[in-house]
């Protein structure tokens, strides 16, 4: 007897439930037998990681904290990686979005709300949109590769940042935390009254609208599929490579940047070390999981953030290290990524003597 | 001592299916000794497939094979060689960096460390002269013209002593006279007993070189037929299923003044070799100048700069005697220039979008397509339905797509696009490559249309019986020069052309009627 892969020629309904419903499956029977090796009951885990998550208003408020910097930078990679094109700073990106916005809350202080947010926000749009631009150029003029780059990128960022919160824009009231001093209160982003959400979340929704409607109506977006789909065909339309490229990115980029300032606008209110968690390269599996559709964004970014405060809810009341949580994270992530494969191909038995 | 069966090939009930599609469906095959069988069939009608599973790189479904009476195991291309199968791809699998010796031993089990050289060189030698086989076995790959690498794999082959030669479209890369000499080695082959499968899509050669004519459609065995007792028609209409009109109306058509003319141009390929010297050429309203020269030899550069898709090292582009070099592409477009590339998947389509979306590749930025910055999607649907049914593109519907089509009606939903503007000029690049013989009539008629709507027509292709069917004057290309402009081509004689497409100019081929 052998086995084969064979690839699939459609995808039934059935089974685009059945892969990740199996996934999950696999993800908790594997971390069950972690978490017992850890002397932790796993269905125990696995009811305080759901409850605390979607058991109630508060914690459903908290995924949705967790979804609005994580759907902003699913946007903003989709749009590279709809063009093949990519984009692995996103979290530079959102750094530099950080320290943009921080710098005008700094330098260009404002007791107007709406100016003073204007002003972050663009400077946030340039700062991400600038760094993300100049891995482009590299990429369309001279085929640097954009994944280095941009990799790359995320380190001067990350490390630029904590130049400035180690370093000149350290609170002096801080005690010698790296953080720079509270925003003003003209530059913060409104509450929404659920928790912790504040108005980023209007936002995270306009630019999925967007996303989608670009995509799906305007002549732009339609040359950006063309090129994802076919370079070559997209030269032969006169569709401009290099422009497009370096405009993509730095939409992209300039979108993660904005995700940076809201970040730092609407929750922190103040720009310190370590502030995004990684969001910028878990927004990479969530534009993955939703396949570049920006509808499925909003749903998979919340459910990603219902994950995040499972995970962070296991730490605190099972009490277990926060690498242990990262292995349940990581299983639940891996078992869904794998039954890609299942959904593209199938196992058929080889007949013999053929 | 016992004599070699006659049959030297018998395949039985092979099938083959790919995600369920069966591309071979209970197909025989015999091929006797001494016996060219030519093989037919359009893209897709599952020759490829058979020659595959015989030269064991594919595992059928079911079936058996005996080559000389004995079961020849499958999906082992080892085995295959082992039994005397021998393959020349359309695509040669040599190594560029290496020598034709080196070539010629590698992957053959149970080589010395060191190797004979001296021995593989002579051995080498003798059968080059045996079947007039020129080639300079210490000679590097890459350093070889396309003719010369196509008969280091027939030598390959015959080194590797096989009994069954399959050639799939030979011709292809040739010029006339290569042809030619192809044919007299395949001749000398045949005559001592060895078999020769022949895949090809010109009819003419097929009659020439064949002694049976196999037909193969849509994976199901046609027929075979005696090539002398047939004929062009006949096979034709068995490729095709119904009778078919070979015969082509061209008007006399007195051609109007200047579109588009290429002066002293000079490019690089995408590899920075030069690609192009110092052409030019003038396309004529009403005109169709074709153009010969075995396959790369600067035909895809010279469309690309006459598209304005590649940038020129030196020379000059005018557009209705207005310069035009270097201008952006869509600037030529919006002026009226279409190209069918010759590579319509990789190239002219997006093969995951569907036959709408492809439908307004040329036009999306343009009105009535274009509503500002967005695209009305109700006109492009207007559009996709009008050239699927004004050019018969056989389609589920518009939201198919385009990769789920044939290679016939690909070429047709892309000529429907680059046709549906009236192109004033049109450039075409081995527009009937590989479709079946009713598509390439559809075809070969638009363009005569478009000639005599006005258009200024510049035909590329390999076919030369295309060629001479269709142009109104003819330029030969070799190594990226043009070697001479014949303007009366059917009486100028298909020898002299082939010396031109070998490198011999005009001048010194006969000169200019």
């Amino acid at each position: 007897m052998r086995l084969k892969t064979q690839k699939r020629l459609n995808q039934p309904i059935w089974l685009e439930i059945a892969i990740p419903v199996g996934g999950l499956v696999m993800a908790f029977l594997v971390s069950g037998v972690f978490l017992t090796a850890m002397g932790v009951s796993p269905m125990e885990a696995y009811r305080e990681m759901y409850y605390s998550a979607f058991g109630d208003s508060y914690g459903l408020s908290e995924c949705m904290v967790k979804a609005i910097p994580l759907a902003m930078a699913a946007i903003a990679v989709t749009l590279s990686f709809k063009m093949l094109i990519w984009n692995i700073g996103a979290e530079g990106q959102i750094f530099m979005g950080a320290i943009a916005a921080a710098a005008a809350a700094r330098y260009f202080p404002s007791d107007n709300h709406v100016l003073m947010l204007f002003s972050m926000g663009s400077l946030a749009i340039l700062a991400g949109g600038l760094w993300a631009a100049f891995a482009g150029y590299l990429k369309a003029r001279w085929n640097v590769n954009e994944i280095i780059t941009t990799l790359m990128m995320n380190y001067i960022a990350i490390h630029l940042m904590d130049y400035f919160v180690y370093g000149p824009w350290r609170d002096p009231a801080s005690l010698g935390f790296p953080m720079t001093a509270p925003f003003p209160q003209s530059a913060r982003l409104m509450e929404m009254g659920w928790g912790r959400v504040h108005s980023g979340i209007i936002l995270a929704a306009i630019l999925i609208f967007m996303a989608w409607w670009v995509f799906k109506m305007t002549r732009w977006g339609y040359e950006i599929r063309v090129i994802g789909e076919n370079p070559k065909a997209a030269t032969f339309a006169g569709i401009d490579y290099v422009k497009n490229v370096v405009v993509v990115m730095f939409i992209s980029g300039a979108i993660a940047g904005l995700a940076g300032m809201t970040e730092v606008a609407g929750l922190q209110g103040r720009l310190q070390h370590g502030f995004s968690g990684g969001f910028g390269y878990t927004a990479i599996i969530v534009a993955w999981l939703s396949r570049l559709n920006p509808i499925a964004i909003a749903l998979v970014a919340f459910l990603m953030g219902g994950l995040l405060v499972g995970g962070e809810s296991l730490q605190i009341v099972m009490g277990l290290p926060i690498a242990s949580t990262l292995v349940v994270q990581g299983c639940i992530l891996f078992f869904i990524l794998a039954g890609e494969f299942f959904r593209r191909y199938r196992i058929v038995i080889a007949k013999e003597d053929v | 001592m016992t004599e070699p069966s006659t049959l030297l090939v018998e395949m039985r009930g092979i099938t083959k299916s790919f995600q369920g599609i069966k591309a071979n469906d209970q197909v025989d095959l015999q091929l006797k000794r001494g016996e060219v069988l030519a093989l037919l069939g359009e893209n897709g009608a599952g020759k490829s497939t058979l020659m595959n599973v015989l030269s064991g790189i594919y595992l059928p479904d079911s079936g058996t094979i005996d080559i000389d009476g004995k079961r020849l195991s499958f999906g082992s291309p080892h085995d295959a060689i082992a039994a005397g199968i021998g393959m020349v791809h359309q695509h040669f699998m040599l190594v560029p960096s290496q020598t034709v010796w080196e070539n010629m031993v590698l992957g053959l089990p149970e080589l010395p460390q060191v190797l004979p050289k001296a021995k593989i060189i002579s051995d080498i030698r003798d059968i080059s002269q045996q079947y007039g086989l020129d080639v300079d076995p210490e000679a590097i790959i890459w350093q070889l013209s396309i003719g010369e690498q196509q008969r280091v794999e027939i030598l390959k082959s015959l080194y590797r002593k096989a009994q069954v030669l399959i050639l799939d479209e030979p011709t292809a890369v040739l010029t006339p006279q290569e042809a030619k000499n192809l044919f007299h080695t395949v001749k000398r082959m045949t005559k001592e007993g060895r078999g020769v499968i022949f895949i090809s899509h010109k009819l003419d050669e097929v009659m020439e070189i064949s002694d049976n004519v196999m037909v193969l459609r849509k994976g199901k065995l046609v027929g075979i037929v005696d090539t002398k007792g047939s004929s062009k028609e006949k096979i034709a209409e068995m490729m095709v299923g119904r009778r078919v009109n070979l015969e082509l109306d061209k008007k006399d058509i007195v051609p109007g003044k200047i579109v588009l003319s290429l002066s002293q141009a000079n490019a690089l390929s995408d590899r920075g070799l030069k690609a192009l010297n110092d052409v030019s050429l003038e396309l004529r309203e009403g005109q169709i100048l074709g153009l010969a020269g075995v396959a790369g030899n600067g035909q895809t550069e010279l469309c690309q700069v006459m598209a304005g898709l590649r940038k020129m090292t030196s020379g000059k582009l005018f557009l209705n005697e207005v310069e035009v070099t270097d201008l952006p592409p869509r600037k030529l477009i919006d002026s009226g220039v279409r190209y069918i590339p010759a590579d319509r998947k990789g190239t002219g389509m997006v093969s995951n979008m569907d036959v709408r979306e492809n439908s307004t590749l040329k036009r999306y930025w343009r009105s009535p397509v274009a509503k500002g910055m967005l695209i009305d999607w109700k006109a492009v649907l207007k559009h996709a339905m009008g050239i699927v049914k004004d050019f018969n593109v056989d389609t589920p519907s518009v939201e198919t797509p385009v990769r789920n089509l044939s290679g016939g009606n690909i070429q047709k939903l892309m000529l429907g696009r680059e046709l549906s503007d009236v192109p004033k000029v049109l450039i075409a690049m081995n527009p009937t490559w590989g479709l079946d013989v009713a598509a390439t009539r559809f075809v070969r008629e638009q363009l005569l249309e478009e000639r005599e709507k006005g258009a200024a027509i510049f035909l590329i292709s390999e076919d030369l019986d295309e060629l001479l069917s269709l142009s109104d004057r003819m330029a030969v290309i070799y190594r990226g020069k043009i070697m001479g402009m014949i303007e009366d081509p059917n009486t100028f004689g298909i020898e002299r052309i082939g010396m031109m497409m070998a490198g011999t100019r005009i001048e010194d081929a006969g000169g200019a009627i």
